[in-house]
């Protein structure tokens, strides 16, 4: 392969899947990410794995639960609807420990919605999505570099706090084309001890599982969890500040949202307004700290996001409610343009602060 | 540039086949009165001729396509106005083919007329640049799975490889070569070598048969 290629990214996703050593993809078609499974549907058979379309979302999710199970490195993607299906065994995946790649190129919802891009399953992908305690780490990406380099870190994680990592992307993203780099490719290798390999009579048997009738022992085992996610929040949220050392207004925007309102920052400079954004890149663990002390210097936030306002909430609890924080949105399959996002920040630097 | 009454752009997915249908058919129109586009992609809703419909219809330019593209009824059905194509003998048209072979098939129920007229180019549109057809080994499978999907000979090659907003003089002179050694492979010639128009000006005395192409910006790049 040349230095660069030029793909989209869906494809981008799916090369670096199988650089970070993927070797097992489960998967059913569904607009806009359905490259990713055709694309692993060419690739696989050529370098000794398994590509399967299986009958299902519900199947695929389960064939990853049991590919997980035996310690192999094995990812599913879909979109909205289909993550959804998914959301049973994502549950049963998190009270088992099991890591795996779980790729959501959002659409349009709820329902079956339409097929443009869309970022409304935010509460999906961040709030667990299926039944119990539990989270994913949520990885953000806003470029096709971001997609590769993302799926291969999230395979990572993964594997080293032994959980479901989610990729969430959008429409967009999965169908844009930019050049993309796969020269810096590093990732690790964890102990996976726990995997259900054959015993060979040489040692206890492994047992892979998500039921615990007794609930003393269920307690126990969310209360472990726990712990496991307060390291994840304390080390491992990523973000990227643009323009924020004199900022008076943020801008928080993840995704394709967060490249418009780049744009948009750039057309409110010019204007003289003094706005900056953070961008998160891990939507779980959130990164909350860089956002509480921002509230120090800025006198208003403006959620930018394609949904009716969910990462709003999440604004609102980092930043105890110390600065306003607005909304600007689009949904349905609809992106904000720049000038929306810029009237926006111009309707939020006419009012002011009331710091 | 020559024409022949049709020209047909095959490719896999992604290889720029939408946008240099758009361009030869300004191109196109500058030498025949009645054109047309046929976009017969029934797979990739997300880049469509029809995004492209207000500057098409400016220029008197006909765009069939299907009657539910970018709408809400996502079935893949192509109008009956589509037998324009080979029907209408007085009509010049380019064809954009939907991506590989799936897309090629829907390709298939015209080509006895097409081949039949034998007034028509097909050519395989390359970017070396795109994983999948990176040499020329792997883009000559791409170019015999569409052909048997859509049993219409190939008659050349269109080198369209860049990096989008990363392309250089260098990345284009660079896929001369590459563009040349799939030519030969194939046995078909090297039509032309397509570059973004910013770049136009500083290579066309350094590639033979160099074509401009216009793009349209998107409200998320810089």
């Amino acid at each position: 392969m040349a230095d660069k290629v030029l793909m989209k990214g869906n494809e981008a996703i799916a090369e670096a899947a199988i650089m970070a050593g993927c070797r097992h993809y489960f998967g059913y078609p569904i607009t806009p990410q359905t490259e990713i499974a055709a694309y692993m549907a060419k690739r696989m058979p050529k370098i000794g794995g398994v590509f399967l379309q299986a009958e299902s979302e519900i199947a695929a999710i389960n064939m990853v639960y049991g590919v997980s199970s035996t310690g192999k490195r094995v990812m599913t993607s879909s979109s909205s609807p289909g993550v959804s299906r998914k959301s049973e065994g994502i549950s049963y995946m998190a009270g088992a420990d099991l890591p795996a790649l779980i790729v959501n190129v959002q659409r349009g919802g709820p329902g079956l919605g339409g097929i443009q891009p869309s970022q409304s399953d935010y509460f999906q992908a961040t709030r667990g999505s299926g039944h119990g305690d539990y989270h994913l780490i949520v990885l953000a990406p806003s470029s096709v570099q971001e997609m590769a380099d993302l799926t291969i870190k999230g395979f990572d994680l993964g594997d080293k706090y032994r959980m479901p990592v989610m990729l969430l992307a959008d429409g967009t993203m999965g169908q844009m084309m930019e050049p993309v780099s796969f020269d810096n490719v590093e990732t690790k290798e964890y102990d996976k001890s726990w995997a259900v390999t054959g015993t060979k009579c040489e040692r206890k048997h492994n047992i892979i599982n998500s039921l615990y009738l007794k609930p003393e022992e269920l307690e126990k085992e969310n209360f472990a969890r726990f712990e496991r996610y307060k390291v994840i929040e304390a080390n491992e949220a990523m973000y990227q500040e643009y323009k924020m050392d004199d900022a008076e207004i943020c801008v928080v925007a993840f995704g394709i949202a967060a490249r418009v309102a780049q744009n948009a920052i750039d057309a409110a400079r010019e204007e003289g307004i003094k706005v900056g954004m953070i961008r998160p890149i891990t939507l779980w663990p959130f990164p909350k700290a860089p956002m509480l002390a921002a509230t120090d210097k800025v006198h208003t936030f403006i959620s930018v996001e394609m949904s009716m306002g969910q990462m709003i909430e999440d604004i609102k609890l980092a930043t105890e409610c110390r600065r306003p924080v607005e909304l600007c949105n689009r949904v349905g399959g609809m992106i904000p343009t720049p000038d929306e996002v810029l009237d926006s920040i111009r309707a939020a630097a006419q009012k002011g602060g009331n710091k | 540039m020559e024409f022949k009454r049709l020209t047909l752009l095959a490719g896999h997915y992604g290889s720029g086949k939408t946008n240099i249908a758009v361009n030869l058919a300004f191109e196109l129109k500058k030498q025949a009165d009645r054109v047309a586009i046929g976009d017969l992609d029934i797979v990739n809703p997300y880049f469509r001729t029809k995004d492209s419909a207000d500057m098409l219809e400016k220029a008197g330019i006909s765009l069939i396509c299907s009657p539910y593209a970018n709408s809400n009824v996502d079935i893949p059905a192509l109008p009956q106005e589509m037998y324009a194509l080979t029907d209408d003998k007085t009509l010049h048209a380019i064809v954009d083919i939907g991506g590989d072979d799936r897309g090629a098939l829907a390709l298939g129920r015209y080509a006895p007329a097409i081949v039949e007229e034998n007034n028509y180019d097909m050519w395989l549109v390359v970017n070396r640049f795109r994983p999948l057809t990176s040499n020329a080994t792997d883009t000559l499978e791409v170019m015999n799975e569409i052909l048997t999907a859509c049993k219409i000979p190939f008659t050349g090659i269109v080198n369209n490889s860049n990096l989008g907003a990363d392309t250089t003089e260098e990345t284009v002179l660079s896929s001369v070569l590459y563009g040349q050694e799939v030519a030969k492979a194939c046995g078909l010639p090297l039509i032309m070598t397509t570059v973004e128009e910013r770049l136009y000006p500083a290579l066309k005395d350094k590639i033979p048969n160099l074509f401009p192409l216009g793009l349209q910006s998107r409200i998320f790049d810089k």
